[in-house]
């Protein structure tokens, strides 16, 4: 069994990668909230059913999932030559490279960059790293008021909110719900502003141009960089990405360690596999590419800020390092029946869902977000759906091992759970002791009427809270065996 | 054929019908059926809630039991799921290489019920009866670990008597999940509130599924709620003939 130890990983005290409460308490206030159960059910059936379409096209689509993985093995196992193969091409076409061990050292770095600038307001797309690392806080203790331009970001800024979906941030918010929240909180909004959607996407949109033309800094994330060249990438559906990427004079982005892909070869497979994946879609609307700076187009200062912030801690980990393949496109959010009731709030982490459950805590230590990896029903239905083919279920289960291990040397005395484990192992490794259990659990009975049992004592209460048990039978398998055959392990034929 | 039968320390206590029938069908086949009685529980338990040092010693004793037979059938395809996919893994993760070669070899020779009655047997119609209307869920380790495909339905379309209904959203979870039933009660209630609708929305009077586990969940919720809906494994349908034995 392997240890990982030495790797920081990220901090307490800033950024979103932590929940307030373990899973399962925040999820029973989001099952009752019968709004949000049914905005989650409508959306995540609607995007499921648009990428089994668009997916059922591709006649190669798991050469492209294999493929997608072999490149994020490849890099990840080459990542500090790439790394460093990306910084000197970004430095090379002008632009500026910083590395970033932590939340803090990147929200450090970036309000200095904004700071120096003179600006008091910036405008941001792909926010979902800056949310992980709490940038927009680390913002305002400096001035600067950060504008979110993506339109379900903005719902959520707006809405004092947070993201529940790595895709769909306000997936949690129907129309109704967004024309309130834009009534209430957008200066000078129509106060006859109707639900239809292009009601409010106009809205939006007399909204931003103001910010955009405004704005003198714009922040992003990025969905790839490319090694060879020096160029990064974002996809996205509704253009304020590319306003924001080209309209400021200084653009700062921020990106995981991980985002690195070593050729523009590369990048083909994921353009194929990410869009189908994430909103169900042959192709997205816009993909914006930039190299450095390109005097007299675009922004003329790029600074890109290269994050690890508990990267390299997961990296280290030789079956969980896979969770670092992911690209984001949140087809496993769409395909998980945990997450479509609980939805993306209850995860307590900017990365929801079965993916968030396996990242976050790698990224937090397993510790930090323990409840997490438990959080599914090992259904497999992420790993079918995800376009890099991570193997979620395995995953999950490894960091439960994780977990059980870390928490065994950090306590003196086992939990109740430990000890009817290690109780159950020893019963079960020996027939005998087996058989005999299986006599004793037959007292059970007494607790059944008409073969059922209504009520058990903790923990099974959680079971016959909604569950009826069966009552043990007369005679088990093993009895009524050796009543027909006597002790020989062989039928009669 | 002679067929050693891994019953499943599930249906071993608390399901013994599922057993009995699963020798029944068999020996009806034609075959013979061998049960070590050494055998006990393939660990799954252990493993999927993060005990894996537990898990060992029953990885060992299954492939202890195991490894002589030509041909072992699981009546789940959860138990078949964790022989086929996470004993070697686990034998690994303690440095047991020999023992991760073993249990792959004894993995490639485990079926889950359906897979053995289609693919190693043959036979797709089992000469069974059963008057009654049915629904079936294909349970996420057979359809997502194993692939059992539509095996199971190919096998109950040939039951005589049989009104076989679908089921809408069949390949969503019930929510069962192991210790994620009472770790995370809530939402796995949440999820078995769905697919009692579903199950509930067909009219049948039984549903199905290859294994016990999920049909415990999936009846214990129908039970309590006084339905009026059974579950039965598939293998006590697939035994079920005109014969009341």
């Amino acid at each position: 069994m392997t240890t990982f130890l030495g790797m920081p990983y990220a901090p307490r005290g800033v950024g979103h990668l932590r929940g307030d409460e373990p899973f399962p308490v925040a999820a029973r206030a989001a099952l009752a909230d019968t709004q949000l159960r049914r905005n989650l059910g409508k959306a995540t059936r609607t995007i499921r059913a648009k990428r089994a379409a668009v997916v059922a096209e591709l006649p190669d689509w798991e050469e492209l999932r294999a493929a997608g993985q072999a490149i994020k093995q490849h890099t990840l196992a080459h990542l500090d030559h790439y790394l460093e193969q990306l910084e000197s091409r970004v430095r090379e076409h002008g632009g500026t490279v910083h590395w970033a061990r932590d939340a803090n050292e990147a929200n450090r770095i970036m309000t200095g960059l904004v700071r120096a600038t003179g600006a008091d307001e910036v405008v941001k797309v792909k926010s979902i790293v800056t949310d992980e690392i709490g940038l927009n806080e680390a913002l305002a203790g400096a001035g600067i008021t950060a504008h979110e331009t993506d339109l379900a970001e903005l719902i959520v800024q707006l809405g004092h909110d947070r993201p529940s979906h790595i895709l769909v941030p306000a997936i949690h918010r129907n129309r109704a719900e967004i024309r309130e929240i834009f009534l209430r909180e957008m200066p000078g909004v129509d106060p006859g502003l109707t639900d239809t959607p292009a009601a409010l996407a106009e809205a939006a949109r007399r909204h931003l141009r103001r910010r955009f033309l405004s704005a003198r800094v714009g922040i992003s994330g990025a969905n790839f960089a490319i090694a060879e060249t020096g160029t990064l990438c974002v996809v996205e559906s509704e253009g304020n990405g590319r306003m924001c990427l080209t309209l400021p004079g200084t653009l700062i982005t921020v990106m995981g360690i991980e985002k690195v892909i070593p050729s523009w070869r590369d990048l083909e497979v994921f353009l194929q596999l990410l869009p189908r994946s994430s909103t169900g879609e042959r192709m997205n609307p816009y993909t914006s590419l930039w190299t450095g700076v390109t005097p007299g187009d675009g922004p003329q200062r790029f600074h890109l800020v290269l994050l690890d912030n508990g990267r390299t801690a997961a990296l280290a980990d030789p079956v969980g390092r896979q969770a670092l393949h992911c690209i984001r496109c949140s087809a496993c959010l769409n395909a998980c029946p945990v997450y479509e009731r609980a939805g993306g709030h209850a995860y307590g982490s900017v990365y929801p869902g079965p993916i968030g459950a396996v990242l976050s805590p790698q990224l937090t230590g397993v510790e930090d977000n323990a409840s997490l990896p438990y959080a599914s029903s090992l259904c497999g239905a992420c790993f079918d759906a995800c376009p890099v083919r991570i193997d979620i279920p395995s995953l999950l289960v490894h960091l439960r091992a994780r977990h059980v291990e870390e928490a065994a040397r950090g306590r003196r005395l086992p939990t109740a759970e430990a000890v009817a484990m290690a109780a159950a192992s020893w019963v079960m490794a020996s027939p005998r002791r087996y058989a005999a259990a299986q006599r004793t659990g037959r007292a059970g009975r007494a607790l059944g009427r008409g073969g059922r049992i209504r009520r058990l004592p903790p923990p099974l209460s959680a079971w016959t809270a909604a569950r009826d048990a069966p009552a043990p039978p007369a005679q088990t398998f093993r009895e009524w065996w050796q009543r027909e055959h006597g002790g020989a392990d062989g039928s009669a034929g | 054929m002679r067929i050693a039968l891994f019953v499943t320390c599930l249906a071993d206590g608390l399901f013994p019908g599922v057993g009995r029938a699963t020798v029944r069908l068999l020996e009806r086949l034609g075959h013979e059926v061998a049960f070590p009685q050494a055998q006990t529980c393939c660990g799954q338990m252990h493993t999927n809630t993060g005990y894996l040092r537990e898990a060992l010693p029953l990885v060992r004793r299954y492939v202890d039991v195991f490894e002589d037979c030509a041909v072992v059938v699981v009546p789940s395809g959860s138990c078949t799921g964790s022989v086929r996919h996470q004993h070697a893994m686990v034998a690994r993760r303690f440095g047991d290489e020999a023992l991760a070669r073993r249990a792959e070899a004894v993995a490639a020779r485990t079926f889950e019920l359906s897979e053995l009655l289609v693919d190693v047997l043959g036979v797709e119609d089992v000469g069974a009866y059963y008057p009654h209307r049915v629904t079936y869920h294909p349970t996420c380790h057979s359809l997502r670990l194993l692939r059992a495909g539509d095996r199971p339905l190919r096998l109950l379309r040939k039951v005589a008597g049989i009104d076989l209904v679908e089921l809408p959203d069949a390949e969503v979870c019930c929510g069962f999940g192991g210790t994620f039933a009472v770790k995370n009660g809530a939402v796995s209630t949440a999820m078995l509130a769905d697919k009692m609708r579903s199950v509930l929305a067909t009219g049948a009077e039984v549903c199905t599924a290859g294994d016990s586990s999920c049909l415990m969940h999936i009846g214990g919720g129908l039970s309590r709620l006084n339905a009026g809906t059974a579950t039965v494994h598939l293998a006590e349908i697939l035994a079920s003939t005109r014969d009341p034995r």
